[in-house]
């Protein structure tokens, strides 16, 4: 069954179409890796299905139902939690709070105090952060903080993940730490759409791949498939020269 | 719950000092001398304007500048409820018509406009003040062909005791609000609202509602006090004072703690009161804009705010302090 | 048709000064990002500087040598202690922005205290160039055309100044970015302080125009303060050519709105404020 679902999904900024005329699907249980040159409109597509814009036409559809027109905080309590591409953590509150403010607010019903600190304490063990547990968030290192992200994301008790350029930044070790991380948020059922430019870890990890490119979708297939494709390939080759330029 | 683990000590301390501070308080007006009653009713009068502007401002970070509104709007409550429409409307009635009016202009300007940037906010609640002050005297002048009106004294006693009332429920809700989950969601909406939308919090409906909650008290003050000016009008119910004295209060005090905007609030009324007559009025208000600027470059935790840091430094030095 | 014209032709002489006004504002938020809530009474002191120096024989028009320059000092120099010391412990610009603002207050609070224990609060007033001049059929004093004039000659100056000179063009990079012109080599707490000092000695000349033409209070500052601010919501923040129109907007409407009646002139200016906020706060200009 596809939990989410776009048709015709399209957004302009000042008349310029940031995403254009995008479909797209995905299934339960899935890790869909969404890649594309930068400002290829991967972002302003997690806003959309996130409600933090509105699109201009199309409709998103999660668990069947239409979801476009809800506001945020009704998009997380339907179960759909993202990251962010610059991480927005609350920088003065200790790592713990930061995660039990999910736990609190996030799941359809909130949690009572004395389960959400039991399940923030969980969470912090499964993402390695329980040393730090109660320093404020704002001194954590980047990989943590990212981490953090995550497992705010996570107490709010999300069927879908969206990670927004989760290795980004990050060294080769917290790299590889990152990607098992994935795996094992995968392996709890949770299904995730990852934004990624690291492409060792998109080949690695996903089940299928979706290319934006100037806000169209240009491919979708197995990472094989994407790998292969002609069009994907003139797409990077050419970001690459002009790059070169 | 876990009884062993309560600290009674500690649980007396933080019962016990307000209810000794609200006995003493109680009984103030039979042992203090006049002046001292008449003082300590502006004194509440303080802290319950900066405490209120702090409940919704000083967790959010949003700067409201309209808290001469809601406290003008309180004033006209009580010119219009007691003189006007219905001469003997008990006083309790009259107060929450006052407060029920703020939440109301709260409400509705809340709602349109804390969607806007920080700084619009701060403009369009201070443009708000001027507005109703000069639409007011227009529709006074033109319509009623008066420029102010009487409003039937009470006597001090009763003028105390009511704001002792408002300054109780004040504090209490105030106190609430900061414990609770709803209290949590306020403070990290001012630490990032994107990410606490994404977190499940309903952040229009949380801002929105605070904002008009913590207005009804500025109101509620607006009506008593319109006892003791006995003749209002537009310039004295709308002056923007109104507005910035709660905001450097509460800075200067320090809006980490409850007792901040409380201790903030006293010091500036001790200080324009003894400034008051004459051009004394205009050393205090340069005292006062010389005080704000200091506040903000020095004192960025006010008073209350830099206490606790020395004191954290102290026993930190003693319990050596790892970070993560 | 003879009303229209007078309230067009009064509306655009006044709106001239408010455009010089919004400019000083449009730089100090635009580039500085401090809404000066101030800014009146930068202009309220040159104001009463020309009163002072018209009472010890100096030409009204010779103030503009002097208050210039020396608000453009002030400026400066309060931009380099204060509100640099702002910015730099903000932990992001929301909290720059709101600090500065009240400190801005703060000034303002400073300033006009200070003015009237020197100066009181009685209005006060000279005459100079008060002759009339008929145009096209309606009489002006001489002194409104001298001061529009003056107006519009610097603000076109100060717009060449901008497009023309390396500073100019420093000055409209940190508009645009300022973490980027700032590691393009351009001293962006100088520039920024720079910006700030122009804006106050804008608002000076526009009050020393102001006090050859109409009376002045020690109080009048935060009046033209609200005008410079709506006029900036209006034409957009840091456009010079939406400072002009968006100030003869406001003068003409000004002028039509106190013709009809005087005692909603003020909430005019609110309630247009308010409509823009909500339906396009970039303003006309704005991109």
């Amino acid at each position: 069954m596809h939990i989410l679902e776009g048709e015709g999904v399209t957004k302009y900024f000042g008349g310029l179409a940031a995403v254009s005329d995008v479909s797209f699907y995905v299934d339960e249980g899935e890790v869909v890796g969404l890649i594309g040159p930068n400002g290829a409109g991967k972002t302003t597509l997690f806003n959309l299905i996130s409600a933090a814009l509105e699109p201009k036409t199309g409709e998103i559809r999660f668990k069947g139902k239409k979801i476009n027109g809800l506001k945020p905080y009704q998009i997380c309590r339907l179960g759909i939690a993202r990251t962010f591409q610059t991480v927005k953590i609350f920088g003065n509150l200790p790592v713990i709070e930061n995660v039990r403010i999910g736990s609190l607010f996030g799941p359809f019903k909130g949690l009572s105090t004395a389960d959400a600190t039991r399940e923030a304490n969980e969470l912090l063990e499964f993402m390695g952060l329980s040393d730090v547990a109660y320093a404020p968030a704002r001194d954590l290192t980047l990989a943590h903080q990212k981490r953090l992200e995550v497992a705010r994301a996570l107490a709010t008790k999300p069927t879908l993940l969206m990670l927004d350029e989760l290795m980004a930044g990050l060294n080769q070790t917290e790299l590889i730490e990152a990607m098992d991380l994935v795996k094992k948020i995968r392996e709890k059922g949770t299904t995730i759409v990852m934004i990624e430019h690291v492409m060792k870890a998109i080949m690695n990890i996903c089940d299928r791949i979706i290319v934006l490119h100037h806000g169209k979708k240009i491919a979708d297939g197995t990472p094989q498939e994407v790998a292969n494709s002609k069009t994907v390939i003139e797409v990077y080759l050419g970001e690459a020269s002009d790059a070169g330029n | 719950m876990d009884f062993s683990k309560i600290n009674w000590k500690k649980a007396a301390i933080t019962a016990g000092i307000p209810l000794v501070i609200l006995i003493f308080l109680g009984l103030w007006p039979t042992i203090g001398p006049q002046y001292w009653v008449t003082l300590f009713s502006y004194f509440l009068l303080y802290i319950i304007i900066s405490v209120s502007w702090t409940i919704f401002s000083g967790a959010t970070g949003y700067i409201s500048l309209a808290s001469a509104a809601f406290y003008g709007i309180g004033i006209y409550a009580a010119a219009l409820f007691r003189e006007q429409f219905a001469a003997n409307l008990p006083l309790i009635v009259v107060v929450l018509i006052g407060g029920l009016a703020s939440f109301v202009l709260a409400f509705i300007v809340g709602a349109i406009t804390l969607r806007l940037k920080g700084i619009y906010f701060a403009m369009f609640t201070f443009g708000l003040v001027l507005l109703l002050k000069e639409v007011i005297y227009y529709w006074e002048i033109q319509f009623n062909d008066l420029r102010g009106r009487f409003v039937a004294p009470e006597s001090n006693d009763t003028i105390y005791y009511y704001l002792l009332g408002i300054f109780v429920i004040t504090m209490i809700v105030a106190y609430l609000i900061r414990r609770s989950k709803y209290g949590l969601a306020l403070q990290i909406i001012g630490e990032n609202e994107e990410a606490a939308a994404h977190t499940g919090i309903n952040v229009t409906m949380v801002k929105v509602l605070t904002y008009a909650v913590s207005a009804i008290f500025i109101g509620a003050a607006g009506v008593i006090m319109a006892t003791k000016l006995t003749y209002v009008d537009p310039g004295v119910a709308f002056s923007p004072m109104m507005s910035f004295s709660p905001v450097l209060m509460a800075i200067f005090g320090g809006m980490g703690s409850i007792y901040g905007p409380v201790i903030g609030a006293v010091i500036f009324t001790y200080i324009e009161e003894i400034l008051k007559t004459g051009s004394m009025k205009n050393y205090y208000m340069l005292i006062f804009g010389v005080i704000l600027i200091g506040v903000i470059l020095y004192l960025p935790n006010g008073i209350v705010g830099s206490i606790q840091n020395l004191w954290k430094r102290i026993s930190g030095a003693r319990r050596a302090h790892t970070r993560g | 048709m003879d009303l229209i014209i007078n309230i067009v032709l009064g509306g655009l002489l006044i709106g001239g000064i408010y455009s010089l006004i919004s400019m000083g504002l449009s730089l100090q938020y635009g580039v500085a990002k401090v809404l000066n809530i101030a800014h009146g009474e930068f202009l309220m002191v040159g104001a009463f500087i020309t009163y002072w120096l018209q009472q010890n024989g100096v030409d009204p028009l010779l103030t503009i040598v002097v208050g210039g320059p020396l608000l453009f000092l002030v400026g400066f120099i309060l931009y380099r202690t204060v509100f640099t010391s702002i910015r730099l412990k903000a932990p992001n610009t929301g909290v720059y922005e709101s600090n500065s603002l009240l400190a801005a207050f703060g000034l303002y609070f400073i300033v006009q205290n200070i003015a009237v224990l020197i100066w009181g609060t009685t209005p006060q007033r000279f005459s100079y160039l008060a002759s009339s001049v008929t145009i096209l059929g309606e009489d002006f004093n001489e002194n409104r055309l001298v001061a529009t004039a003056f107006a519009v000659a610097i603000g076109a100056a100060f717009y060449l100044f901008l497009e023309r000179t390396r500073i100019g063009k420093a000055i409209r990079a940190a508009a645009q970015d300022p973490l980027t012109a700032g590691l393009m080599g351009v001293d962006i707490n100088f520039v920024l302080a720079l910006c700030f000092g122009f804006g106050a000695a804008m608002a000076g000349l526009a009050g020393v125009l102001i006090s050859i033409c109409y009376p002045i209070t020690t109080t009048m500052g935060l009046g033209y303060t609200v005008i410079a601010i709506v006029v900036v919501t209006l034409g957009g923040l840091g456009s010079i050519p939406g400072s002009f129109i968006g100030g003869f907007i406001l003068g003409i409407i000004g002028t039509g709105v106190t013709y009809w009646e005087p005692g909603l002139a003020v909430a005019s200016y609110y309630v247009i404020f308010i409509i823009l906020l909500l339906v396009r706060p970039k303003g006309i200009m704005g991109k």
